[in-house]
């Protein structure tokens, strides 16, 4: 069926296949290939998403289900060349290692602070407790979310 | 006198610097392989043994070639020929022939115009097996009556290691049987890659490996290609940690490529990916210490039994040092050590980040502390009254020297501070979320442990890394190429690379291009070796286009800081770095095997439920010898990383195996740490600099997952009085006291290949 949507502000639509996945259809069908395919059962938050405005496992929820939804991704993050405040902390902070799970976590950092823009760090380790990272075992990555929180990025 | 006023060089040998290609990572834009598009591509999709041994009886394709959209169906009789693969032992053809030895082994490749026509071709290949009896306990493999599941029997490699005089006597003596269960490397990123055929009948792969040189070799030999035809190109990397050594799918979508014409990608989905690439080795470890009545140790007799899988992969050498790395970062003046590594049923087991070091330091780490217990000594004073010191043999008689500063690593580890007691939230206590206790029943442990392992690779091989160094002027002024063939998956080599240009040519435009096979061998991103090797190879190229300018300023007579002016053609150099050479195995010692050590200590403290048999980590401290940070923010990285998978495996992660089928080959059923698995790691660099290394820095990947693992064990052991004789550790252990054995008795320093049913 063809799936009409608005991506990271655009209005976008195309064909999704029976059972097809937001994630598949992201990647595949609209060319957003950040949201990353790791687990493709919701237990790792490569893919997460935010879907009006909620916190997603891209992985898990239908295209189909998406027409008439507002769908965005890391890609929507940077201002053309300049970075998102998250992005730039990670960087800086060293919480990019093989960066499969990055994009995953800088979309559910960036849904916690719009959420609450000064969580505690047991917050910040809650909040992204759906987020698994292979590389860098954490501590960088709260370094990155703490230092954005706390506006001294 | 002039003194010439450079500017300052900003991101240099020892600053942290961001990641080159950090910047497309954050923005979602970095191309991993399972990215890779091309038009006009098909998918390839694989089909896999459902049984652990049988033999094939017969394959019919035809109902699965006549599905529409299917353009190939390839079995081992399409093969070219009838090569076999493997990075240490050629064992293994691209496809099944005539015999499947795991539950996984690929039997069939289809290459269709989507994923979902090529996997419903896969269900329409007629495969008729005839199931053989699975082996798949590895002591058992080992006995001489064991039916052979490579004609050549099931003994991969056999290493017998005799230091000193093994029948020493001893006043205190302890001994135990270990297990080390089966660890995935679980890297997110999934096996995935893109091949396109050359015009001149070779083929070009997009992949993501962590050494395409030694991926090519493997895939020139199956495709029956010369190798320059075989053109491979690094893809974005989600990660590695030892299960992108070997070849998984490069053969298969090169022979897709070929046999349609056409671009191929494959991508694995979780559940295959768990079959697709080797793990961990599973082992069984058999071990008796002796010391005199001060603590000083007298002998340590090992037998080790390691579960290779289906084929050999990396076992020889995973076997070899197993056996060398037995007894630790200890003076042990006498040893016999047996290691011993079966061929099997199971999955195959080969390369993960501390490679035969892991098994044994949670063996001769338990060894220690209960050494120390029945000396009445502190485990941590045991620890550093034997350690290595300058000059001293490890148990291969090989001595340590250059940079080995295990006492003080010891010391600067245990002096780190502790965390405060309590918690804050019930988060914080085992169980987390679950919300199990409110801190009643809850015991705090702190358990310490220290390891080693070798860096770069060792006994004799050839071991190399080429880099290019091109220095020319475009409209901005002058810039430098770097280019060699490292894998960059994760770790920072790219930035390394970067950090070493800048330095060494005084300049900071300085662009790192794309890892490929246009230039010679960088060896594997693995053995913690590249920031060692691929970074004196940029060093020696940047020596010799400075050695160029200085010719030509000394020729033209023109200052050399005006660089600008001195590259009215480019400078360009390649060359070829080898470490100092290592020595063979043989039979009975191994020599000088390796060209230098890593050190690491850790100190783990644990809340453990006793009710449940929860564990939380509340924190974890670690002195490490680095030798040089080049990029202290990613040195620390490398270290938290490293603890993150030496907790997983302490207390979450294993491959539960039955009857040689995976039985949680899932995320779901996998158990990785999260960020609340996680506690705050304390670290201490120590930069002891290595004089044969550049900047004296000795590499970093390893030894965090070395020996956090059992320092965290230890810290539970220390809450729970139990014995906890295997990882990872179970709840159930912890309520109930269970002992995993194997079922053999096995004297320690024995050949496993004499054991008798216990």
């Amino acid at each position: 069926m063809r799936v009409p949507l608005t991506v990271n502000g655009a209005a976008r639509a195309a064909e999704a296949r029976d059972g097809q996945s937001l994630l598949t259809f992201l990647r595949e069908e609209l060319e957003l290939p950040g949201s990353k395919n790791a687990c493709e059962q919701g237990e790792c938050g490569s893919c997460s998403v935010l879907l009006d405005g909620a916190l997603v496992c891209s992985c898990l929820v239908l295209a189909a289900a998406c027409a008439d939804k507002t769908v965005e991704t890391v890609e929507a993050l940077a201002d053309g060349e300049t970075l998102h405040p998250l992005q730039q902390a990670f960087l800086k902070a060293g919480a990019v290692q093989c960066g499969f799970c990055t994009p995953g976590l800088i979309v559910a950092a960036n849904a916690l602070l719009q959420r609450n823009p000064e969580p505690s760090d047991l917050e910040i380790r809650e909040a992204l407790s759906g987020n698994i990272c292979r590389c860098t075992g954490y501590g960088k990555i709260l370094e990155a979310v703490r230092s954005v929180a706390s506006g001294r990025a | 006198m002039t003194v010439a006023v450079r500017p300052r060089i900003r991101g240099t040998v020892g600053e942290s610097v961001e990641r080159p290609d950090g910047a497309p990572k954050v923005r979602g834009e970095f191309e991993y392989a399972s990215d890779l598009w091309i038009q006009g591509m098909l998918h390839g999709a694989t089909l896999r043994s459902p049984h652990p041994h049988a033999r094939i009886v017969s394959i019919d394709t035809a109902k699965a070639r006549a599905l529409p959209g299917v353009r190939a169906v390839l079995t081992h009789a399409d093969l070219p020929n009838e090569e076999t693969f493997g990075i240490m032992r050629s064992d293994q053809y691209p496809l099944a022939r005539a015999k499947v030895r795991f539950l996984g082994d690929p039997v069939a490749i289809v290459a269709a115009d989507d994923v979902r026509t090529a996997r419903d071709a896969l269900r329409l290949i007629d495969v008729t097996y005839e199931a053989l009896p699975a082996i798949t306990d590895p002591i058992a493999a080992l006995q001489p009556d064991a039916q052979p599941i490579h004609d050549k029997g099931n003994v991969i490699d056999a290493v017998h290691l005799v230091h000193g005089d093994p029948s020493a006597r001893a006043d205190v003596e302890v001994e135990g049987e270990y297990e080390v269960g089966m660890q995935d490397q679980a890297a997110l990123g999934p096996e995935a890659g893109l091949a396109i055929p050359d015009d001149d009948g070779g083929v070009t792969l997009h992949i993501a490996t962590q050494w395409l040189h030694e991926d090519r070799g493997q895939m020139a030999q199956c495709l029956g290609l010369p190798e320059e035809k075989v053109r491979l190109v690094m893809s974005g990397v989600g990660g590695a940690f030892g299960a992108r050594e070997d070849v998984t799918l490069q053969i298969h979508l090169c022979l897709l490529a070929l046999a349609t014409k056409r671009p191929v990608r494959m991508t694995y989905g979780r559940e295959e990916s768990f079959y697709g690439h080797v793990h961990r080795h599973p082992a069984r470890l058999f071990y008796r210490h002796g010391a005199k009545k001060d603590g000083t140790l007298v002998y340590v007799r090992a037998t080790i039994a390691l579960d290779g899988g289906g084929y050999a992969s990396s076992s020889p050498a995973v076997i070899a040092n197993a056996a060398c790395f037995a007894a630790g970062p200890y003076r042990v003046p006498n040893a016999e050590i047996w290691s011993v590594g079966a061929y099997t049923n199971n999955p195959p087991s080969g390369a993960m980040r501390g490679f035969g070091a892991v098994q044994t330091c949670f063996a001769y780490e338990a060894q220690m502390d209960k050494l120390a217990a029945k000396l009445g000594m502190d485990p941590v004073a045991l620890r550093r009254m034997n350690a290595l010191e300058d000059g001293d043999h490890i148990i291969t008689s090989q001595p340590v020297a250059g940079s080995e500063p295990v006492s003080e690593i010891i010391r600067r580890a245990n002096a780190l501070p502790l965390p405060p007691a309590g918690h804050r939230s019930a988060l914080e206590l085992p169980g987390g979320a679950g919300n199990l206790t409110q801190g009643e029943g809850v015991v705090r442990g702190v358990g310490f442990a220290a390891g080693f392992k070798n860096i770069c690779y060792s006994h004799g091989f050839d071991d190399s890394s080429e880099a290019r160094v091109r220095l020319e002027r475009d409209a901005d002024g002058p810039i430098a190429y770097v280019h060699t063939a490292a894998a960059e998956v994760g770790q920072g080599v790219v930035t390394v690379q970067l950090q070493v240009a800048r330095t060494e040519l005084g300049l900071e435009r300085v662009i790192v291009e794309n890892a490929d096979t246009t230039i010679g061998s960088a060896g594997s991103s693995s053995a913690s070796r590249q920031t060692w090797m691929t970074g004196a190879a940029v060093k020696a190229a940047c020596d010799l286009v400075n050695a160029e300018l200085d010719g030509r300023a000394r020729d033209r007579g023109i200052p050399r800081e005006r660089l600008a002016d001195l590259l009215d053609t480019p400078v360009e150099h390649r060359i070829t770095y080898r470490h100092a050479a290592t020595e063979p195995r043989n039979p009975v010692t191994q020599n000088h095997g390796h060209v230098a050590f890593l050190f690491a200590a850790h100190r783990a403290s644990v809340d453990v439920d006793l009710g449940t048999g929860l564990v939380k980590v509340v924190q974890v401290a670690t002195a490490q010898d680095v030798g040089k940070a080049i990029n202290p923010v990613a040195v620390i990285g490398q270290l938290e990383g490293g603890i993150a998978q030496g907790l997983g495996l302490a207390v979450m992660e294993e491959v539960i195996l039955k009857d040689g089928a995976v039985k949680n080959a899932s995320f779901t059923d996998y158990l990785l740490p999260t960020f609340l698995d996680m506690p705050p790691v304390v670290a201490d660099l120590i930069e002891h600099p290595h004089p044969d290394a550049p900047y004296g820095a000795k590499g970093v990947g390893e030894p965090p997952t070395i020996s956090s693992t059992p320092a965290i064990v230890a810290a539970i052991r220390a809450a729970t009085g139990r014995a906890l004789n295997r990882v990872p550790v179970r709840p159930d252990d912890i309520v109930f006291g269970t002992v995993a054995l194997s079922g053999w008795t096995i004297v320690a320093g024995m050949d496993p290949r004499a054991a008798t049913r216990a």
